[in-house]
């Protein structure tokens, strides 16, 4: 069974004109159908307003298909009974760290989501501990948040997450405001959790490089899901990702000129490593 | 329009037991019509640099000087820096607030108390540059995308006619193409007006295809002032730092492990693509 199953999924806006009265609908999300299974690492890339974030919200049952149906965890998100269930299923970070942190010690704000839905407090700090220890922030548990860089803070959203037990953490443009150093952090953690607990990730970017990880990615546009795959597949087809208004990683774009100007290179080159071997390669044969 | 910054300092909360010294001895010269890229953690103090360079923090010790004049002196002309040094902040957008665009756009031109005409000429040809259409002009800023909505906030800078451009991160939370715009835009403007651009970035493959020289902080102070392929060159420092290399330099960096007798100081596209090409033409 699949963790979350969209069948033909569409969101629309409602448009208004000054006075308040409706002018028309923008569709934000148009027809989408996915399925990802439990323990998949899934990205999500797409332009600014090609719906990504939308479809996002959907997720954890921030928003609710207008036509279509979702499944999270085999509970429709359109039944109001299992809300709280959905939420717990799918964990969501956002962008800006400082706008998702409440708590003043590090160990409080962690706690604030298994509080909110009744779990004992001995419980509690247990999944504190452990959610802090997995996102390696454990020795930080006493400091006030405000005194964290910002992809220490990101992590502490995280844990906040991991204490509700998610089988699914979505991750909404989570790396856009840190430096390199806090990226790599972030990332490091996410796909620690996806690889030692299972836990599914989707991750929405507009980095081309941190979609690299993942087992599969959908490209959306104007709120159609307009490809699909594997990263080194759907890098592969440059001049469509560039059509939607992306782009491909550093390392294919190098990869794709190299071959231009004639060097033998298989597309689809994604990581730095295959760069590498497959110069190396056709450095011998020539 | 040369900036220097000389001995700068600065201290957040002095006299406090949170006293912070964000800035610590920063000297540098900025000279006219460079292109300069500066980078550093979060919280190593490029923000809090570049506030003083246009006046809106004063040094706790230090000057700096644009255009030779001390813009810390008591009568130093406040209104004409704001003119000539424009800072766009992270995310811009969030600072719109008139009831149209083209309203927004004409509050800084306005507050430099040119006349009413020149405020408008200056804010068609701002929007124009940054590419909003004329039936935007009287929309709610809030109704534009928010791709638009930084467009029309830089284009509030820009009809200010600043000469010294700095910008904290202009691409953050932009697609793809929204950043090869926005390059292009800064890119244009230096080649076409000449302007003096200061660029903060947390992408090293930004800077590197961009800036002809870097300036690196930590913990306050500037720790590296070389041109681009310079600073690059020092890869395990830039590490520690919690900063990177570009992902090209990286490629070259890994071929050179493998045995592959390439050069390491590629760090833009082209260069890299020259280098490694070269590698076949030998054969």
């Amino acid at each position: 069974m699949s963790l979350i199953e969209a069948n033909r999924v569409s969101y629309e806006y409602i448009r208004r004109d000054k006075d308040g009265a409706v002018e028309g609908f923008n569709r934000a999300v148009d027809e989408v159908d996915l399925k990802i299974v439990q323990g998949e690492f899934v990205a999500i890339i797409g332009a600014n307003g090609s719906g990504k974030s939308t479809l996002a919200r959907h997720f954890n049952a921030l928003l609710y298909p207008a036509e279509g149906t979702l499944y999270v965890d085999g509970y429709d998100t359109a039944d109001d009974e299992h809300l709280w269930d959905i939420r717990k299923t799918a964990g969501m970070v956002f962008q800006n760290p400082d706008n998702q942190i409440i708590g003043t010690v590090v160990e409080e704000d962690v706690a604030f989501g298994p509080e909110n839905i009744g779990v004992k407090s001995r419980e509690i700090w247990e999944r504190v501990a452990n959610s802090l220890k997995s996102v390696g922030m454990y020795e930080f548990r006493k400091h006030s948040p405000a005194r964290l860089s910002g992809g220490q803070k990101q992590r502490i959203a995280i844990a906040g997450v991991l204490a509700m037990h998610p089988k699914c953490i979505i991750l909404d443009e989570a790396t856009a405001m840190l430096d390199p150093k806090g990226r790599r952090e972030v990332m490091e953690s996410v796909h620690a959790l996806n690889k030692e607990e299972n836990i599914t990730v989707i991750l929405i970017t507009h980095y081309m490089d941190e979609v690299v990880g993942a087992d599969r990615v959908y490209v959306m546009d104007k709120g159609r899901v307009v490809m699909q795959g594997t990263p080194d597949k759907v890098f592969a087809r440059a001049d469509e990702l560039k059509g939607f208004g992306l782009t491909v990683p550093g390392v294919t774009l190098l990869a794709d000129e190299l071959r231009k100007r004639g060097v033998n290179l298989p597309a689809g080159i994604v990581t730095a490593e295959g760069l590498v071997d497959e110069i190396c390669r056709s450095l011998r044969i020539i | 329009m040369s900036i220097i910054a000389d001995h700068l300092s600065y201290i957040y909360g002095a006299g406090t037991t949170f006293e912070v010294k964000a800035l610590d001895d920063v000297s540098f010269k900025i000279d006219d019509g460079e292109y300069v890229g500066l980078m550093g953690h979060t919280g190593s103090g490029k923000s809090t640099l570049v506030q003083h360079l246009n006046g809106l923090l004063k040094p706790s010790s230090g000057t700096v000087y644009v255009d030779g004049e001390d813009i810390c002196e008591r009568d130093y002309d406040i209104k004409k820096l704001r003119g000539g040094v424009g800072l766009v902040f992270q995310y811009p957008e969030y600072q719109l607030f008139e009831e149209d665009v083209f309203s927004d756009v004409c509050f800084g031109p306005k507050n430099l108390g040119l006349p009413r005409s020149e405020v408008e000429l200056r804010a068609y040809e701002a929007l124009k540059q940054v590419g909003i259409s004329d039936d935007c002009f009287y929309q709610s800023p809030f109704e534009l995308s928010g791709g638009e909505k930084r467009r029309v906030a830089i284009a509030g800078v820009l009809a200010m006619k600043p000469k010294v451009l700095i910008l904290d991160e202009p691409t953050a939370g932009l697609d793809p193409k929204g950043r090869m715009w926005m390059f292009d835009l800064i890119g244009k403007l230096r080649s076409e007006q000449g302007m003096t651009i200061l660029l903060i970035s947390h992408s090293m493959d930004d800077l590197a295809e961009n800036a002809g020289r870097l300036l690196v902080m930590d913990a306050g102070r500037i720790v590296m002032d070389g041109s681009t392929k310079e600073v690059f060159s020092y890869c395990g420092e830039l590490m520690d730092m919690g900063l990177d290399i570009p992902d090209v330099t990286r490629v070259m960096y890994m071929l050179r492990e493998r045995g592959v007798n390439v050069g390491t100081d590629a760090v833009t596209l082209d260069e890299a693509v020259g280098d490694i090409l070269k590698l076949y033409s030998g054969k």
